[in-house]
């Protein structure tokens, strides 16, 4: 037992002298905490007009106000809330499906793995936006959980890719072998004798996809196939460009949403090579 | 290789055919008569809305035999039969969307391409030299990690807005006609330029980091070590690498191609720019289907044709494949 312990203090130690992790891992938190503590801090409704509209920021609206009079933070608040949620559920599901498609094809090869690969290059081919396109003319009311299923079987085939390649090369070590010839059941040895090995490679995966979902959803709702009964961070760019933010120079509308987006995303890509480095010894020469 | 090219065009003929469908399917797939859900959506006077129920009838053909309609649908896209545009009511939306392409294209290519080249090219150089890895490199990640929409707003209002240099919208002046004169050209160029560099940096930073991620993982591989211990000069083990390292940053340009096609539609709607992007805010905003529903085809067209294309760039700097020998990629 004292092994895996020992494995897990090294590497929390990398993991802590790593400045790109450290880095990344504040800044999401940051805007998680933001995220959650937000709505305290806000008692205006998203929608609600309170206030003079053309506000910039000032001590009673912090980030101003819209068009109409709409307070930008409790949106901005609101948006972020919005912009997890369809992280986790969007990015969680796509690697649930990358995670059984790849372990799937490359376990087991032959007939299986030809069609699961035919499979996952058309789902590649097909962009997201497409799809999204035709299904929400039909919906009337969308939600934010709604779009992160889309996003999610969307999203996967990246990650079924890489997932596939990694299970081909780890199913003919002998491990692998000995518990086959032990006859445990293919689906035990994915997740107790392949799974474990990768695990570092998952996590990544699912960093990934979240920080994918994040921005493929601000895209959508951009250009109005987002939720229609909530606010988000692409929502609120939308409005500011239809509204005439950039004319009547409403920095304040437009600037926070993308700013956020950003930070987030990039945190979060930047948290992956940390945990790259962490990981991967070899990369840790810097 | 003839193998390889004969797989690749199935799984597109495959992924053409079942967009198709998909396009047929979900009006009739959807609950409730998608007519009545259309019209329901647009606020029509009484009289209009009876006569577009008799005209999305009979588009839909909902009256016929499921199989009838669905090899109908069929027969009207080969004769480039998209039905008709709502919103630029009554022009054929294949003649809308034609009209659009070429724009998408101009704005497309040249930031698809500059972006990949320069991208890889500075990710090559920036990786293992630290000063730029510490500094630059950051910034490809924030760069990256851009959504589409916002770095145009942000290029739009500073460059656009704050400092008037360059006009914020359209793709050429109002007063101008489309000729070829180098009035024109110049007037479009100008244009072209906010929406080009929004395109351009966000996808420069993508590439950057990913060869930068990729050429480490080749100068550690054991042909750069035995290179390095046979005295190779720095020069040539790079080489090396950068051969290696440039494949996968291929099949990424064709994982990528879904999103950079998202990313320039959003760009185009922040500049008012009339490709298809523009088009489809318009349709969605007017719940024009069959417009929506030619846009979709569209774009499925335009990333499978890049999508070949760049099969067959993989082939000329891949050489495994040339001769038959598979390479790594499925």
């Amino acid at each position: 037992m004292t092994k895996p312990k020992k494995r897990i203090n090294e590497i929390l130690y990398f993991a802590l002298k790593n400045k790109r992790l450290r880095v990344g891992l504040i800044v999401v938190l940051f805007f998680l905490i933001l995220a959650f503590v937000g709505p305290l801090l806000t008692h205006y409704q998203w929608d609600a007009y309170v206030g003079p509209a053309y506000h910039p920021p000032s001590y009673e609206y912090w980030f101003g106000t819209t068009t109409f009079g709409q307070d930008v933070f409790t949106q901005f608040i609101l948006g972020l809330k919005a912009s997890f949620l369809v992280g986790i559920i969007g990015g969680g599901i796509g690697t649930l499906i990358g995670v059984l498609v790849g372990f799937t094809a490359g376990y087991h090869g032959g007939m299986i793995d030809e069609f699961l690969n035919m499979l996952t290059n058309i789902v590649i081919v097909i962009p997201t936006l497409a799809i999204l396109l035709i299904i929400s003319v039909y919906l009337k009311v969308r939600g934010v959980l709604i779009e992160s299923i889309f996003i999610g079987f969307t999203a996967w085939p990246w990650a079924a890719r890489a997932i596939r390649a990694q299970t081909f090369s780890l199913r003919s070590r002998d491990f692998v072998d000995l518990a086959r010839i032990s006859g445990i059941k293919p689906l035990k040895i994915m997740f107790t004798e392949i799974a474990p090995n990768m695990m570092s490679y998952l996590l990544m995966t699912f960093i990934l996809q979240f920080g994918g979902a994040i921005l493929i959803a601000a895209t959508l709702d951009f250009i109005g196939l987002g939720p229609t009964n909530a606010i988000s961070l692409g929502l609120m760019m939308n409005l500011a460009v239809l509204w005439g933010a950039l004319p009547l120079g409403m920095w304040w509308w437009f600037v926070p949403p993308g700013a956020a987006i950003a930070a987030i995303v990039g945190a979060l890509y930047l948290t992956n090579v940390g945990l790259d480095e962490v990981f991967n010894p070899k990369l840790r020469k810097l | 290789m003839k193998q390889y090219f004969t797989r690749k065009l199935f799984i597109y003929l495959l992924t053409f055919f079942i967009a198709v469908t998909i396009d047929w399917l979900i009006p009739r797939f959807m609950p409730g008569n998608p007519v009545q859900v259309l019209l329901a959506r647009a606020s029509l006077h009484a009289e209009a809305a009876k006569e577009m129920y008799s005209y999305y009838t009979k588009a839909f053909g909902l009256d016929l035999p499921l199989w009838k309609q669905y090899l109908n649908f069929w027969i009207a896209i080969f004769h480039g039969d998209l039905g008709t545009s709502i919103l630029l009511f009554p022009q054929p939306v294949i003649k809308i969307i034609i009209r659009a392409v070429p724009y998408d294209i101009f704005l497309l290519l040249p930031s698809i391409l500059l972006s990949w080249f320069a991208g890889n090219k500075f990710g090559a150089f920036a990786a293992r030299t630290k000063w730029l890895d510490n500094t630059v490199l950051p910034i490809g990640y924030i760069l990256t990690a851009t959504p589409y929409m916002w770095l145009a707003i942000l290029l739009g209002w500073v460059l656009a807005m704050v400092f008037p240099i360059f006009p914020l919208a359209y793709a050429s002046s109002p007063a101008m006609k489309l000729s070829f004169s180098w009035i024109f050209i110049g007037d479009y160029l100008w244009h072209w330029i906010l929406p080009f560099s929004s395109l351009f940096l966000v996808m420069f930073g993508g590439w950057a980091i990913g060869m930068r991620n990729m050429i480490i993982y080749e100068l550690e591989a054991d042909y750069s070590h035995y290179l390095e211990a046979l005295g190779a000069p720095r020069k040539l083990v790079r080489r090396y690498a950068f051969r290696n390292a440039i494949l996968p940053q291929v099949t990424g340009l064709a994982l990528q191609l879904g999103i950079i096609m998202a990313g320039a539609l959003v760009t185009e709607v922040v500049f008012s720019y009339p490709g298809i992007g523009y088009l489809i805010l318009g349709a969605i905003q007017n719940q024009d289907f069959f417009l929506i529903q030619g846009c979709f085809l569209f774009i499925i067209i335009e990333v499978l044709i890049a999508n070949f294309l760049i099969d067959v760039l993989y082939i000329i700097i891949d050489p495994r494949i040339r001769i038959g020998m598979g390479g790594k990629s499925a």
